[in-house]
């Protein structure tokens, strides 16, 4: 028995090793194939620290952006100054500029003075106080008055914006020493700034003025908000997928379930490829000859705008599109010209339901890239400073407005340190839009596959 | 009524319903089917067997237009149905596959529920006056398709779901409920399992009562069992067409007796 199972047992070298060792060979290849997981592994840990530390960076110095200092101050809105005659006419309230309404916000600190005498900082005046609020503050309380010629000769509670620096001690990025040298603002009127804190006169809380604030000039960053490009790029969004959607899909089809295969044919599919290629600001050279040179569309205008991101999008849509329309399986093609559809049916019946969660995955993906783009529409004079909201659609498309991305280009370029945190807060306002847009790209695609 | 096609299924000649004269199909620059004549008779079921690539397929789909999806394919003689040429320029593909129905080797069924898969034909050559209508068409064919008892209490849900016989022969449902006058088969049980692949056959004998049944068939034994009439294609060529048990029994060509034998293939 011994013997004829060791007779078995094949001698010579070449069976030499078990199962359980490993020979050379193999140990070489599962080194290998170990190796190449490492480095899968690192690179998708270089990947993560890397968008760790970028969303982490724009959190750290644009939340605060969201979160904004406001002081309470009661003014009394003095009819001598601002209704000279009494007659409460309207058009002579109105020649009282900005300028006429700072001493009355000086008053309200003096007379705070006096009530409170707490309040009092050595050094400090009420003139020099009422220079902590923003230059905003008096135009605020103009155009509020203007608003309701009532309140003149009333005593009004009006929560002011405080300046760049003082709410910038709030967060930071201001201290008494640099204070010193600053000639925005004193070590005096930081003491009165946490007086006003203790007194419950200053507050800081969350902004909604910088989502729904126009743009503000270089000296009054606490005043500048998104609203202006919010709705800007709202509106290309709009123009960007009213264009894209039916042209690119109706292209896609045409070209990918009709068009002849011929040269004609060959050169528009290099060209769309090689357009979905070419550097977003070629585009607005174009755009910028074409729409407003030649055809005269106003400059700044979200039609101009959207329709510059239309053409930088279509290839995007075009591409997405014949993809998800070459993924259904030629079978339903044929069983529905079988059964005797026409090719037109075929298509909108059969081949376009399958293909549409990738249709609509494919143009969101296309519109959020639009919604991104910065350089097509500098040139197209996006990049303007723009104050007024633009109207409601239809005219709206045709006012001046700026746009998200071009806000922060924006904001980066200004001197003023308070525009950092607004950079970094618009490009959140920015990413939420996107991370929202993908979000919906994500759920129609389950919603269009689960019926199927 | 249903007893009438067995009578008639007995006569020796039936009517010709298609008449195929020196077809030429080209692919390119290849010469896929070669001078093809063949007449293909009414309420009969004929198998078309040959090798893989012999053109089979190629010259079943030219009955019915589906080669015209093919940009490179060119089709040259007559192909005559009911005395009608299909490809004069006058014929519109689309009434043409009314006519000419036809399965397909993998079951393709719309991915929508059972009954909208049969409704769907009948939908776009507006077959039904109403829903009614529709409800009736959708179960006359299903049960045709030898389907009904096993969906009936599903209508509604995918055909997608069915298991691959079921899909199949919902598609040989979905073919007969635009009433056409031929089917075309084109492998249609080389999908499926043996017991499938019966019921798939039983079904064929069934239609054959009604329809111009043209099967293309790699399985010998299923163009035994199924066809009266059995054409033999090699290289693009038609060598032999003839009575089923004919070509069984006494092949005249010799690569026909090589083919059924299992010597070329």
């Amino acid at each position: 028995m011994t013997d004829a199972t060791s007779s078995n047992i094949p001698s010579g070298k070449k069976h030499a090793t078990s199962l359980v060792a490993q020979d050379a060979r193999t140990k070489r290849r599962n080194a290998a194939e170990a190796r190449f997981r490492a480095y899968g592994v690192a690179a998708i840990v270089v990947a993560i620290l890397a968008l760790i530390g970028l969303v982490s960076s724009i959190l750290y110095n644009g939340s605060s952006a969201f979160r904004q200092t406001f002081i309470t101050m009661e003014v009394y809105l003095d009819p001598a100054k601002l209704d000279k005659d009494g007659s409460g006419n309207l058009e002579k309230i109105a020649k009282v500029s900005t300028f006429g309404y700072a001493p009355l916000i000086a008053k309200g600190f003096e007379k705070k003075f006096e009530e409170n005498p707490n309040l009092v900082v050595e050094g400090l005046n009420a003139k020099k106080a009422a220079k902590m609020i923003s230059k905003e503050g008096p135009a605020e309380l103009r155009r509020m008055v203007l608003a309701n010629p009532a309140l003149i000769g009333q005593t009004v509670k009006v929560e002011f914006l405080a300046n760049g620096r003082i709410d910038g001690y709030f967060k930071g990025r201001v201290t008494p020493e640099t204070a010193k040298l600053d000639k925005n603002v004193s070590p005096e009127q930081l003491m009165l700034a946490d007086k006003l804190k203790e007194a419950g006169l200053l507050k800081t809380r969350f902004n909604f003025g910088f989502l729904t604030r126009a743009d503000a000039s270089e000296n009054r960053p606490e005043a500048a908000g998104l609203g202006v490009a919010i709705l800007g790029s709202f509106y290309m969004m709009l123009v960007v997928l009213c264009l894209t959607l039916p042209i690119g899909v109706a292209a896609s089809i045409y070209l990918e379930e009709f068009a002849p295969k011929n040269w004609i044919t060959d050169i528009v599919e290099v060209n769309i490829s090689n357009l979905a290629a070419v550097p977003s600001i070629v585009f607005g050279i174009l755009g910028l000859a074409i729409f407003i040179n030649f055809a005269g569309l106003p400059q700044s205008a979200p039609i101009v705008g959207g329709l510059v991101l239309t053409l930088m999008t279509l290839p995007t849509i075009i591409i997405a599109t014949r993809a998800s329309l070459k993924a259904v399986p030629p079978s339903i093609r044929d069983a529905a010209l079988g059964v005797g559809a026409s090719k037109m049916q075929a298509v909108f019946h059969h081949v376009l339901p399958l293909a549409a969660p990738g249709i609509l995955t494919g143009t969101i993906i296309g519109l959020a890239q639009a919604l991104g783009e910065t350089a097509p529409l500098l040139l197209i004079g996006m990049v303007a400073f723009v104050r007024e909201y633009p109207a409601a659609p239809p005219e709206g498309f045709f006012d001046p407005a700026a746009a998200l991305p071009v806000q922060v280009y924006n904001w980066t370029q200004r001197s003023d340190p308070a525009f950092v945190e607004r950079a970094s807060g618009a490009i959140i306002v920015l990413l939420v839009f996107l991370l929202a847009m993908n979000a919906i790209a994500i759920i129609l695609r389950r919603r269009f596959e689960r019926r199927w | 009524m249903y007893d009438a096609p067995k009578l008639e299924a007995n006569v020796e000649q039936n009517d010709i319903k298609i008449n195929a004269k020196n077809v030429q199909v080209y692919y390119g620059a290849t010469h896929a089917i070669k001078d093809v004549n063949i007449d293909i008779e009414d309420k009969t079921v004929t198998a078309f067997i040959g090798p893989s690539g012999c053109g089979k397929s190629t010259f079943l789909r030219c009955l019915n237009r589906m080669n015209d999806t093919i940009d490179v394919c060119r089709v040259e003689g007559d192909i005559l149905l009911d005395g009608e040429d299909i490809y004069d320029k006058r014929v519109d593909p689309v009434q043409l596959r009314a006519k000419v129905g036809m399965v397909f080797q993998k079951p393709n069924p719309f991915p929508k529920s059972i009954y909208d898969n049969i409704a769907y034909g009948p939908r776009i050559h507006g077959l039904a006056k109403n829903k009614a209508d529709l409800d009736e068409i959708v179960e006359k064919s299903l049960r045709r398709g030898a389907i009904w008892n096993e969906v009936k209490d599903r209508l509604h849900e995918p055909g997608t779901g069915l298991s691959g016989g079921q899909q199949q022969r919902l598609c040989i449902a979905r073919a007969v409920a635009t009433e056409p006058e031929v089917l075309l088969m084109d492998e249609p049980c080389s999908a499926l399992d043996p017991i499938a692949t019966a019921q798939v056959e039983e079904l064929i004998d069934e239609l054959r009562g009604r329809y111009s049944v043209v099967i293309v068939t790699h399985s010998m034994q299923q163009a035994a069992r199924v066809s009266q009439k059995t054409a033999f294609f090699h290289l693009g060529n038609l060598v032999e067409y003839d009575d089923t048990a004919t070509i069984f029994t006494n092949p005249k060509d010799e690569r026909t007796e090589s083919y059924i034998t299992g010597r070329i293939g």
